[in-house]
């Protein structure tokens, strides 16, 4: 790994980096490695039910009754159905469009739908009472299509210029379809919960998840409690990608109803069928195309039509749509762009939240269309890359102006010197012309670049107004209140290590509060790549506070008097609460302005080679760029752009959901499958800095990066091995094939195909 | 039918069901929860252990058929004396270890790799542990720390 600062003037506001060089060992590493870190499903408590759910196996019906066979002993076991639901039926999020359970007389949406809740004492009898129930249904006729789909949860329209008059007087218009299917997010911990009933009548819940406050809300609605009567605790966390950010509070509150009703703590801890079948995954999306060029490689002119398939309810749907509207374009000035947008529903499990949120679907389309624009030009990927990417003062569609923080060229020409790709693209392209007929296999080598937005979209942070808090306690303790969660991506090292750099103390002496809502101040969802930016940077301004009154009244350096200091005067506590970055403003009616306070940049450069009989690609190698501002922790940035850069790979390549009649065909391990280390590219990272000027540590995050660049580069590589473009993911050897002309294409990624009718 | 097995060097005796799952006795029975299930179907190598020194998925494994086998798990691989042993230490300092929850299973197929004497190359550390999916890593940083065990002599 090497981390290169870009070569530009430094302006005197520059933050200069608050960490020391030494790198610190992962904090909850030890744990980790000996199996002492708790998960969910290790924990103990003594007396506990187990709890199942039962699902709809129809995509969309009425419920007419919940069947009890009577040769069961019921009383053995508790049922919940939506009749005990004490407060109000709805998974709260964005809209209070998705039930806790389909109530009898009620519609069922999708398959795998909550319908009714089990527990037991233990699992045989749990598994018997299971195959006792039974749905009586009414089936309605299903919505599979997203684009024959007339219910729409957002929709958008921006841009700027006149598109029509530029896409008439380019000199080339290239024009696209593109469709990706649905991504699991495949955490290698499943979904678990575990809801404890308190004696004043409220509800303790420990569990995996991203996002304690999410999980607080949506038990306070559903269960009708007050805010000290719901309690979350996340427990470690084996792996989220977006994945543990909006179900966790739909298992939180059906263990809760059932842990109410037996008076037992209640295990939901999901098996890796009913997290696959359940839970949610990556948007399916159609994405339209026409792109005006001139002939010298300028991109003059951008229509993009964007659908994403929601599933069956809201959820984080309209978000996600943002998102992948604003990026739709990728990182190139454009000076007349259109993009229209829409998010609709089907009678598929609803989608959320994975890595990217929206960016991968449409930094995909984009890329594919840069590429295919460059061989039509006979241009250099690289070189149509340099004529349009991003300066600082650019103008996005929003119209927001860009700073000083681009680095979107840097990330280009930093992979491609370090892949050396227009050599090797040369050499593949000397391959390709000399190759036999005889050849077996071929070698390509993609370039992608993307852009993508530093935490919430628009207004979003402002809203949500997160409180980070660092404490001195009494006895001379400093500790870290926050509730952003671990799960592996270094939450729990960097903050201390930023807080120590600023009291210039040993990071050993900062704790970490545990992520519980009873204890930590809602420090927002850890999501969006906004943990290290957003609230690392408050944790750095709560620092600098309480550096600055110990230091008033001791007179002395923080590092040399907070013992005394707490024996003296007692506790400090600094409750940091975010404000907005100056100077930023956006318009949610207009969507104009500025997007996101900063921007991360990314490049990476493919090598494949692809079996000439099966068309099986093996992806060799994937040299990363990623601009993540500033890098806090050379270690975990670097794995998180490794493993990122990985999913990119199965997402570009074998990772496809198959549904039939609406359900998930490929609901287990051994037939969903992710890259193994056989499988995985050699990957080489190089990390750009940036800084955000207005964050204290110039931080931008780094989660998501990565993952909109992999799948355009690993399809274009394939093209430059094979010569045939494949427009849908993942690029299976079918839709290789198909794009070579030999055999008719799979069907659309995403869509369910529909059994015959039977006579 | 009793099931006599050594766990971690201690004798155990198991008088549950031949048919229950190694991974659930262990887990359950004996309260060694640093062995995870992340499928139960064998796909995913969480539930990773040693039985006689070779790694196996103990999802797979009826208890019945580790009739006096020694079992060797996550939780014996850390020297008596506390802190972490050559392996251990070395995911430590790579990040070969994210979210955790593969790392049990991928530090016994990695103890079997190094137990083997085999030339650690990049090639014969990627087979070793192609049973054992990581979703976090990429799996370099695993792969470097295997590599680093190996070459401190562990």
């Amino acid at each position: 790994m090497t981390i290169e600062t870009p070569a530009r003037p430094t302006p005197a506001s520059t933050p200069q980096p608050t960490r020391s060089r030494t790198v610190p060992l992962r904090r909850e590493g030890p744990a980790k490695l000996t199996g002492t870190a708790l998960y969910t499903d290790d924990m103990v408590f003594p007396g506990a039910w187990y709890g199942a759910t039962i699902r709809s196996t129809d995509a969309h019906a009425t419920l007419l009754a919940i069947e009890l066979d009577p040769a069961f002993a019921w009383d053995r076991v508790v049922v919940v159905t939506a009749d005990d639901i004490p407060g109000t039926n709805v998974v709260m999020s964005i809209a209070a469009d998705q039930p806790i359970l389909v109530p009898v007389g009620g519609e069922i949406r999708h398959h795998a739908e909550p319908v009714a809740l089990l527990a037991a004492p233990d699992r045989d009898t749990l598994r018997e009472a299971r195959r006792r129930v039974t749905l009586r249904t009414q089936p309605l006729p299903p919505v599979f299509d997203p684009l024959a789909s007339d219910v729409m949860f957002a929709h958008y329209e921006l841009g700027r210029g006149d598109v029509d008059a530029a896409l008439a007087a380019a000199d080339r218009v290239i024009e696209g379809t593109y469709r990706v299917g649905h991504q699991e997010q495949l955490y290698i911990e499943n979904n678990a919960m575990i809801a404890l009933p308190r004696e004043d009548g409220g509800i303790t819940v420990h569990g995996s998840l991203q996002c304690p406050y999410y999980v607080h809300r949506a038990l306070i609605a559903g269960m009708a409690l007050d805010d000290a009567h719901v309690q979350v605790i996340q427990a470690e966390t084996g792996g989220g990608f977006g994945g543990k950010e909006e179900y966790p509070s739909m298992i939180a509150l059906h263990a809760a109803l059932l842990a109410r009703r037996t008076g037992k703590p209640v295990r939901m801890i999901y098996d890796r069928h009913e997290d696959l079948s359940a839970t949610t995954k990556r948007h399916p999306a159609v994405i339209r195309h026409r792109t005006g060029l001139t002939r010298d490689g300028r991109i003059v002119a951008q229509d993009i039509d964007l659908v994403l398939d929601g599933g069956a309810y809201t959820t984080l749907t309209p978000v996600v749509l943002s998102r992948a509207t604003i990026h739709a374009g990728g990182p190139y000035d454009v000076a007349n762009v259109r993009i229209r947008s829409r998010a609709v529903a089907t009678n598929t499990p609803p989608n959320g939240a994975f890595r990217g949120f929206g960016a991968p679907q449409a930094e995909f389309a984009a890329e594919m269309q840069v590429n295919r624009a460059a061989h039509a030009l006979g241009m250099s990927p690289l070189e149509i890359r340099r004529r349009n990417v991003y300066r600082p003062g650019g103008v996005t569609p929003t119209r927001q102006v860009l700073g000083a923080d681009v680095a979107g060229l840097e990330v280009l020409e930093r992979a491609a010197d370090a892949s050396d790709f227009e050599r090797t693209l040369a050499r593949t392209a000397a391959d390709r012309a000399a190759r036999p007929p005889s050849a077996r296999t071929a070698r390509g080598i993609g370039l992608a670049l993307a852009w993508h937005g530093a935490g919430f979209t628009g207004s979003g942070e402002e809203k949500m107004g997160s409180v980070a808090s660092l404490e001195l306690t009494g006895d001379g303790r400093i500790r870290i209140l926050t509730a952003s969660t671990e799960m592996g991506q270094g939450t729990k090292t960097i903050f201390p290590q930023l807080v120590a750099g600023e009291l210039e103390i040993d990071m050993d002496e900062v704790e970490l509060a545990p992520q519980d809502t009873s204890f930590v101040p809602d420090s927002g969802p850890t999501v969006a790549s906004r943990t290290a930016m957003v609230v690392g940077g408050l944790l750095i301004h709560a620092a600098r506070r309480l550096k600055a009154d110990v230091e008033g009244r001791t007179g002395r350096p923080f590092g040399l008097s907070w013992r005394d200091d707490a024996q003296d005067h007692g506790p400090t506590r600094i409750d940091e609460t975010f404000l907005p970055y100056p100077d930023r403003h956006f318009d949610d009616e207009t969507y104009t302005g500025d997007a996101y306070p900063s921007f991360g940049w990314a490049a990476a450069v493919a090598e494949v080679e692809v079996d000439l009989d099966t068309a099986e690609v093996a992806v060799l190698s994937v040299v990363a760029a990623d601009d993540v501002g500033r890098v806090i922790h050379p270690v975990l940035c670097e794995g998180q752009v490794e493993g990122g850069t990985l999913q990119a790979v199965g997402y570009a390549t074998i990772e496809e959901i198959k549904l039939l009649d609406g359900r998930y065909l490929n609901d287990r391990l051994a037939t969903y499958i992710i890259p193994t280390s056989l499988d995985a590219p050699r990957l080489e990272t190089i990390l750009v800095e940036a800084p955000f000027t207005d964050a204290p540590h110039g931080a931008k995050g780094v989660g998501e990066l990565p993952m909109d660049v992999g799948a355009p580069a690993v399809v274009a590589a394939i093209h430059d091995a094979v010569g045939a473009w494949v427009h849908d993911l993942p690029a299976t050897p079918e839709r290789i094939l198909a794009a070579l002309g030999g055999i008719e294409p799979p069907g659309p990624p995403g869509v369910s195909a529909v059994s015959p009718v039977r006579e | 039918m009793t099931t006599h097995l050594v766990v971690n060097g201690s004798a155990f005796e198991s008088d549950a069901p031949g048919m229950r799952r190694l991974l659930d006795v262990l887990r359950e029975d004996l309260g060694l929860t640093g062995t995870k299930e992340g499928c139960g179907e064998g796909e995913c190598g969480a539930c990773t252990v040693l039985l006689d020194g070779e790694p196996v998925l103990s999802c797979l494994v009826p208890v019945c058929q580790v009739q006096g086998a020694e079992v060797r798990t996550v939780e014996a691989l850390a020297p008596a004396s506390g802190g972490l042993n050559v392996l251990q230490q070395a995911f430590l300092e790579t990040g070969g270890a994210q979210c955790g929850i593969c790392t049990p299973g991928m530090l016994m197929a990695g103890e079997a790799f190094l137990a083997s004497g085999a030339d650690p190359t990049d090639k014969a550390i990627r087979e070793a542990i192609a049973g054992n999916l990581c979703r976090c890593t990429g799996y370099t940083k695993i792969i470097d720390a295997i590599r680093l065990a190996a070459e401190r002599g562990a």
